[in-house]
């Protein structure tokens, strides 16, 4: 778009680089000579190719696949059912806008509102305390999310909430699912464009682990056109020198140790363990519980919270959502898609979320024949 | 679920392909006729139908439009102006820039305050004496507290064009160029920052205006092949429905679509494309090749179109479909989804 006034465009947005970056993808690739596939692990960066067309950019052989990159698409049903059960039970709920129409089983947080709950949209953690604050009636918060949003949330406990304000953790923490990732067979992913956000708080470092016990080349990328473009011409060089490296493409904002204390915040607060993400699988040490210390604020302690999971809707079976976050299919592939699953109807979570990889697909018209 | 009942919902409202279903089972099933005299019917789907006077006395040009939006008095303009521009501009996208007649309609809920319909009206009187297009008769009708939204206001529009002299969506060729007037985005951007109460710093205000005086310089200016003013869905939906109704694809250049400076980062904020958002005083028009770069100059000489850009062009290739080049790769522009939200989380 022509702006007319304003900021004026910013480098990361400079077309003759993203050509000079475009060549180089095309140079790397040669040199490698076959196949190559990347996976990111982030909806903002989805957002980002999709919204710029870089697919189309891509050297022929050069595939760029989602990963369970989207914290709205990996909750699970029964959590959002834990949800809708406390609304239903007259709790005031506050979450995160994208969580409203994500199904559970039977409701979504949104039919739970229609039909008379108190359910709020807030943008922080701190919002929802704050209506707690000015509330007499319970407060749960669903807290859900990366390590971006679990530190914020962690920060609110320690700063001594209300009494009537308690959480419902539904927070995920992003390496462990990158190692299942990496170990499932059809996957095939020769290198991961790793989540700047969540490496915001993690630092790059994190990584190093993952990249000496899986050999897959590992990139920290920002989202700006020129940020994907960069971190995927780093990952082709690894890739080239047959060296499972660790770089960091998004400098700006991610340091080898990242937020210390925003991170040592999280670990205070939570510790891992073992859980679902929606559509794709368990995974060890990947979901973020409350550490004994703060199991006052934890909801499902606080209450008995019971859920039916036995009725889902029958078209749930054949949502594709696993499937396409692990990097095994395209939205398209799904039957569903555009027709029986929509943003306004949606049956998987990958339909709802604006980084959920179905609706990007949707909005930006999916893969370009052109 | 399947066996539930089917219902109405905002995402019918919102301008694209939901709505267009809609209407096709509920009303163009129902309504259709084979009247010959007929040039541009209610299967159509344009911006309003076109009807042949006997003894070649020219064509009627009759379109309608019903108004709600939050809040009532925006930057930028209100509910009234939005009435009268809305008809006007429909009446204009068919080729009658010189309306000879509106009607005004409103339902007002019970407790509005009478200054607040007077504010309305006095808006509705401005308008149409800029566009010269006199409100000559109207209803009024009352409901009871909380069964209306404080005011709805229904115009309908009546122009004369002559006969074949009307313009419709569907006409592009391969090789016509595409013009936009202006900014896009200013309407909707403008208003979802106000409902959401960001204060963006900067000059955000609706585009809301009559277009009919800018539109009879264009087709004074060279032959317009095809017309639509991008409102609910913006101009992707616009120029999607072009693309289909006329049998082409379109290639648009994203770098020269006008954005202002404080939509762009307004839309960047909330997360919101300024393509998929409504504007209120902007035209996309369908020019013949040869006629484009006159269109183009009229277009900028009048004083609301300053902005104006050729954006893109009609092809022969990928029929019904909107390429849009982002400036660094392809992707297809596609109508948007619903309502457009901002993003939260």
């Amino acid at each position: 778009m022509a702006v007319e006034s304003g900021e004026p465009d910013l480098q990361f947005r400079d077309p003759e680089k993203a050509e000079q970056l475009t060549d180089r993808l095309e140079a790397l690739m040669d040199d490698i000579g076959e196949r190559v596939t990347i996976m990111h692990v982030c909806g903002s960066h989805e957002q980002a190719i999709a919204k710029y067309g870089l697919r189309s950019l891509l050297p022929d052989g050069l595939t760029i696949r989602m990963g369970p990159g989207c914290p709205v698409c990996v909750t699970d049903m029964p959590e959002v059912d834990e949800a809708v059960a406390l609304a239903e039970e007259g709790k005031i709920v506050a979450t995160y806008g994208d969580m409203l129409r994500v199904p559970g089983t039977e409701k979504s947080l949104d039919d739970a509102k229609a039909d008379g709950a108190d359910v709020r949209v807030v943008y922080s953690a701190s919002e929802a305390a704050e209506i707690a604050e000015e509330e007499d009636e319970e407060v749960v918060f669903f807290a859900t999310g990366f390590e971006t949003t679990a530190a914020p949330t962690a920060a609110v406990l320690t700063a001594a909430p209300p009494e009537n304000f308690s959480i419902l953790s539904a927070h995920k923490y992003v390496p462990p699912a990158m190692e299942v990732v990496a170990e499932l067979p059809d996957t095939d992913v020769d290198g991961f464009l790793a989540a700047g956000h969540a490496a915001t708080i993690t630092g790059y470092g994190l990584f190093e682990e993952f990249v000496e016990d899986y050999e897959v080349p590992t990139v920290v990328g920002g989202f700006e056109p020129i940020d994907i473009l960069f971190g995927l011409a780093k990952l082709l060089e690894f890739i080239r020198d047959d060296e499972p490296g660790l770089a960091n493409a998004y400098q700006r904002c991610v340091s080898e140790e990242g937020n210390v204390p925003a991170k040592e915040t999280m670990w205070d607060v939570f510790e891992t363990t073992t859980g679902e993400w929606r559509g794709i699988a368990q995974i060890p040490e990947a979901n973020l519980v409350l550490r004994e210390e703060y199991s006052q604020y934890d909801a499902r302690g606080r209450f008995d919270i019971d859920v039916d999971t036995t009725s889902s809707n029958p078209l749930t079976e054949e949502c594709l959502c696993g499937e396409i976050m692990a990097g095994k299919a395209d939205p398209d592939d799904c039957a569903l898609f555009g027709e029986e699953c929509t943003p306004q109807d949606p049956v998987g979570a990958c339909m709802v979320s604006s980084e959920g990889p179905c609706k990007i697909w949707l909005e930006y018209g999916g893969q370009p024949d052109i | 679920m399947s066996d539930e009942q089917e219902v109405i919902t905002e995402a019918h409202g919102a301008g694209s392909g939901q709505m267009r279903e809609l209407i096709e089972e509920l009303a163009v099933s129902r309504f259709e006729s084979d009247d010959a005299e007929t040039d541009v019917p209610l299967a159509a789907l344009d911006d309003g139908s076109v009807h042949r006077l006997a003894n070649g006395g020219g064509s009627v040009v009759v379109t309608t439009d019903s108004h709600v939006v939050t809040p009532l008095f925006f930057r930028g303009g209100d509910i009234g102006r939005l009435a009268v521009a809305g008809t006007v501009n429909d009446l204009a996208m068919m080729g009658a820039t010189e309306p000879t007649a509106l009607t005004c309609s409103l339902i007002v809920e019970s407790g509005t305050p009478v200054d607040t319909v007077e504010r309305v009206m006095e808006s509705m009187r401005e308008t149409s004496e800029e566009a010269g297009a006199p409100i000559t008769t109207g209803d009024t009708k009352v409901m009871g507290s909380g069964e209306i939204d404080t005011l709805a206001i229904n115009t309908t529009g009546v122009g004369i064009v002559q006969q074949g002299g009307h313009v419709p969506d569907a006409g592009l060729s391969p090789g016509d160029k595409l013009i936009v007037t202006g900014t896009v985005g200013d309407h909707g951007i403008s208003l979802l920052s106000e409902r959401e109460g960001f204060d963006f710093e900067g000059d955000l205000q609706s585009d809301v205006a009559p277009v009919n005086d800018l539109v009879a310089a264009a087709m004074d200016a060279g032959k317009i092949t095809a017309m639509k003013d991008p409102t609910r869905g913006g101009l992707a939906t616009s120029l999607n429905e072009m693309a289909s109704k006329g049998g082409v694809g379109l290639e648009i250049d994203e770098r020269s679509i006008p954005v202002s400076g404080a939509v762009a980062s307004a839309g960047e904020v909330l997360g919101i494309e300024p393509l998929n958002v409504a504007n209120e005083g902007k035209v996309v028009l369908g020019v013949a090749s040869e006629d484009a770069d006159a269109v183009l100059e009229a277009i900028r000489n009048h004083p609301q179109g300053a902005d104006a850009a050729i954006v893109g062009e009609a092809v022969d290739d990928h029929v019904g479909r909107v390429i849009l080049d982002t400036g660094f790769g392809n992707r297809y522009l596609t109508e948007p989804e619903g309502e457009q939200l901002p993003r939260i989380c």
